[in-house]
């Protein structure tokens, strides 16, 4: 039986009740507790920042060589939160609703509604903090549209949004390091956790200079891991991102949730070659201005421009009158899949539709005119003004459109295909965001818990700092509170010295391979049977193949994989190894919940449950549920299932005609 | 977009760890594809190294799409290679040409020390960050966003200022290996904004001498920080940091 630990009452209320009744710590008892945070993005730092303020010892841990360079920095568009600062109708409400929508019917309720209810606070400490969110001419704060929604909800800082919020985040992370409260551990990569008695007490580190493996005890272990979309080796997530941290995690007894749920960004620049290391993201908010199309003929190879407005399919403002192409993610992404399948695809290789701003830099371009009081512009002043206006507000993805593709964004449209950008997956977590191990808690992209099956946009930053500033405070302390009297974790434990053994042998299992092939072909090879079987489109057929090959896959990765170099000094192959060790199991659980959920929803799409016109098909009466997978040994998985209760939102077919 | 494949001679820089003394080795980077980076033009050489039994080349990188901060080689004598306000990583095959010799070396700093190979220590920043790089608000003591009406134009250059991701090519690129561009930038996010007013004149000193403490050089006044910063962030920042240190000291 599943215990989410959703506290009674009305959905308004329960985030208020449980905080004015959770269990607190004494400043004093505070500052004996040792916390060790793994991931410094933006739940990570927030967290860390957060809980160091509050007095606990905090310990961080990340690869990158800086905090400051956590993956959450790469994130473009914005920030949702319900201020209704624009007065277009937006409530807690409304942003909990659409969060529900959006995700087609597969978040927890109450999760949602909290975290709808601590978006405004997390734009309020991020300004106190001295983000420089984009402002109106009267000092005020301004906000776009994003998809799915219908309201202007969505802050941001030019393209830049997810770089402000987490130097932002790392700044109070600094702050507190520069006091001795929080201690960094830069360039250190978490192997494994170590279980006492059923609780989490700490985690085996290695140290990815000197490769000196390292024993760190805690009272409790918070994973801010970020999502694994890096199994399909192709995605925009940085290179680096990996899911080894949360895969130990589950090893250790924590539920993996909803695997499954991969979000595929429909804007993204296409693949160009073999060559290709990872995918560009071009942020969502393009799509506010941007029209999405393709010829109406079949493999018209004529240029963008040459092919007159008559010829043009914008296909998304065809099929959804009422959204255009301001979708969800995942149905912009399938249509754009569908167009490029049934052959209207563009560009060389055929798989790209055009995003193109022709018509919104003419109307910036007209507005510009009028508020300059030029009423005779010709078309050539109109489109250099709206040019200029587009620029202040996409700059910096038009550039670096121009320098991947070597095309000009300004004047021919730009390219675009989609790519896997998100997990809505991960270690499942109860409402107080420990996952089914005591003490073990995932927070931000790493759990399961708030985006369903699909995440809107600008949905993401709002929930990695929610967890971080916002609710972890509060519910960490709810556990703590029964551990004040747990001395300092020895780490001399016999659990530490299994989990250092096995970590240790594993590393030396790597280097004594000394097979034929590369980490990167291994990697490549498990992306191609994920992209190609478990991708945008799913079948029974191929997800069964797909663990088949994985499972060869795997088997050949252990007996022919080669790291060159040693264990005992900076070795990127050797990190390298050991993630793309965890990405072939945890490859084969994704396949595995695919093929369990039938039914279509969300970014899960098996082509089996359908509508007649393409739309994801639910199957409520048999899915509405969380996919909690157990590990049960070696690569075998029990399916518990947390049931879904929509006391307040009547799930329906989502519609966005 | 039309592309070509190209062949390339490397001449890149290999060092064991901090304590070795290290040397340039060549390389051949051979059917390079014009549409790839600069980094995967090295995936494909480390990959290449690895099948023949060789250590491949250790270089920082992590998001690839110019944001983090992470990726650092020193091109052909250039912060970040020819394209100016690009990162290694976003800079493109399409910038040499065929049989072109191209020279990589690491950050070239007495407070980078180099780790292995391209791959430097750059956590002097983080230190200059802790001596003063925030404005000191616990979580939750917040008002309103909007209490706080912010003139578009400062909260514009903030902005401009923040934009700084912390590579190190301003370090790289000085004579003096002088940290001026970054540690300004910092200075000048905070100093234009009402948030960091109550701050002001510790964070600027502490910050400078921190920056001081780690061995990083006078500023040279020739801006080569400005021309190789990948996010072009203005030297005008220097004259605003200079101006915050001497009325910081006058106020003293």
């Amino acid at each position: 039986m599943i215990n989410n630990r959703i506290p009674a009452g009305e959905l308004a209320q329960k985030w208020s009740t449980y905080k004015s009744t959770c269990k607190l710590v004494n400043p004093a008892n505070k500052r004996s507790i040792d916390i060790i945070v793994v991931g410094t993005g933006l739940a990570g730092a927030s967290a860390a920042a957060t809980l160091a303020e509050l007095g606990y010892n905090v310990k961080t841990f990340c690869f990158q060589d800086s905090g400051r360079r956590a993956h959450s920095i790469a994130a473009q568009g914005g920030i949702n939160a319900a201020k209704n600062y624009q007065n277009d109708g937006d409530s807690v409400y409304r942003l909990f609703y659409d969060t529900i929508k959006g995700g087609d019917y597969r978040a927890r309720e109450a999760n949602v509604h909290r975290l709808a209810e601590v978006s405004g606070n997390i734009i309020d400490q991020c300004v106190a903090q001295g983000v420089p969110f984009a402002r109106e001419y009267g000092g005020l704060l301004s906000n776009r549209s994003f998809g799915g929604t219908q309201v202007q909800r969505t802050f941001y800082a030019a393209g830049q949004t997810g770089q402000q919020l987490l130097l932002g985040a790392y700044s109070a992370q600094m702050r507190q390091v520069s006091i001795g409260a929080i201690k960094e551990y830069n360039r250190h990569e978490m192997l494994d956790v170590v279980v006492i008695d059923g609780k989490a007490r700490g985690i085996i580190a290695r140290n990815l200079v000197t490769g000196e493996i390292e024993r760190h005890g805690a009272h409790a272990v918070l994973l801010c891991t970020g999502g694994y979309g890096n199994v399909f080796f192709l995605s925009t997530n940085a290179m680096g991102s990996n899911v080894t941290a949360a895969w130990k995690a589950h090893k250790k007894g924590a539920y993996f949730g909803n695997p499954c749920f991969t979000q595929i960004h429909p804007t993204c620049i296409p693949v160009s070659g073999d060559h290709q290391s990872k995918l560009t993201l071009m942020s969502e908010s393009l799509r506010n201005d941007g029209r999405i199309w393709v010829p109406k003929k079949q493999g018209d190879s004529r240029k963008a421009y040459d092919i007159p407005e008559e010829e043009r399919d914008y296909y998304l403002e065809r099929r959804y009158p009422a959204f255009g192409n301001l979708v969800p993610r995942d149905v912009a992404s399938r249509a754009a899949k569908e167009r490029c399948d049934a052959g209207y695809g563009v560009g060389t290789s055929k798989m790209a539709v055009y995003l193109d701003f022709a018509s919104a830099i003419e109307r910036y371009g007209k507005i510009e005119a009028t508020k300059q009081g030029i009423h005779n512009a010709s078309k050539e002043e109109i489109i250099k003004m709206g040019k200029g206006v587009v620029k202040e507000k996409y700059g910096n993805l038009f550039d670096m459109y121009a320098k991947i593709t070597g095309e000009d964004p300004y004047s021919i449209p730009m390219r675009i295909y989609p790519a896997v950008h998100y997990t809505m997956g991960g270690l499942w977590v109860d409402y107080e965001l420990m996952t089914s191990v005591p003490g073990l808690y995932a927070l931000g992209e790493a759990n399961f818990s708030d985006h369903g099956a699909n995440r809107l946009g600008a949905s993401a930053l709002m929930q990695g700092l929610a967890d971080g500033y916002f609710v972890i405070p509060y519910t960490i302390g709810n556990y703590l509170a029964d551990e004040i009297r747990t001395p300092k974790i020895d780490t001399k434990q016999k659990a530490f010295d299994d989990a250092e053994k096995i970590v240790k042998d594993r590393i030396a299992h790597f280097m004594n391979v000394k097979g034929t092939k590369s980490v990167d072909y291994f990697h490549k090879a498990l992306g191609k049977i994920m992209w190609d079987k478990c991708g945008m489109a799913r079948n029974a057929a191929g997800l069964k193949q797909a663990i088949q090959e994985i499972r060869t896959l795997r088997e050949e990765f252990w007996k022919d994989v080669r790291v060159p170099g040693t264990a005992d000094s900076l070795n990127p192959e050797l990190d390298k190894a050991g993630r793309v060790a965890d990405f072939l199991e945890l490859g084969e659980l994704m396949c595995i919940d695919a093929l369990n959920r039938e039914e279509s929803c969300g970014g899960h799409f098996r082509e089996e449950h359908q509508t007649e016109d393409g739309e994801a098909l639910r199957n409520d009466e048999n899915f509405m549920y969380v996919a909690c997978w157990e590990n049960i040994g070696n690569n075998e998985w029990q399916l518990n299932k947390e049931d879904l209760v929509y006391d307040v939102i009547h799930p329906s077919q989502r519609n966005y005609k | 977009m039309e592309h070509t494949t190209i062949n390339l001679n490397l001449k890149v820089w290999r060092q064991k760890n901090a304590e070795d003394k290290g040397q340039f080795e060549n390389y051949k980077a051979e059917n390079i594809s014009t549409e790839m980076s600069f980094l995967e033009m090295f995936d494909v050489l480390n990959e290449k190294l690895i099948n023949e039994g060789q250590d491949p080349v250790a270089f920082d990188h992590d998001c690839r799409e110019g944001i983090c901060g992470m990726c650092s080689m020193h091109i052909n004598g250039r912060a970040h290679g020819p394209w100016s306000g690009t990162t290694t990583c976003q800079l493109h095959m399409r910038a040499f040409k065929d049989g072109e010799t191209i020279t990589v070396e690491p950050w070239r700093a007495k407070a980078f020390p180099v780790l292995k190979d391209l791959t430097v220590d750059r956590s002097a920043f983080d230190r200059i960050q802790q001596a003063g790089g925030y404005v000191s608000v616990n979580t939750g003591n917040a008002q309103d966003g909007n209490a706080l009406p912010i003139d578009k134009k400062n909260a514009d250059a903030s902005f401009d200022a923040a934009m700084c991701i912390g590579c190190g090519a301003c370090v790289a690129a000085c004579k003096n290996s002088s940290a001026m561009l970054f540690t300004s930038a910092k200075v000048s996010q905070y100093a234009l904004l009402p948030q960091g007013q109550p701050e002001r004149t510790t964070r600027v000193m502490n910050m400078v001498a921190q920056m001081d403490k780690e061995g990083f050089g006078a500023c040279t006044n020739t801006g080569a920080c400005e021309a190789e910063c990948p996010k072009e962030i203005s030297i005008s920042n220097i004259a605003r940091l200079n101006r915050e240190y001497l009325n910081a000291q006058l106020s003293l």
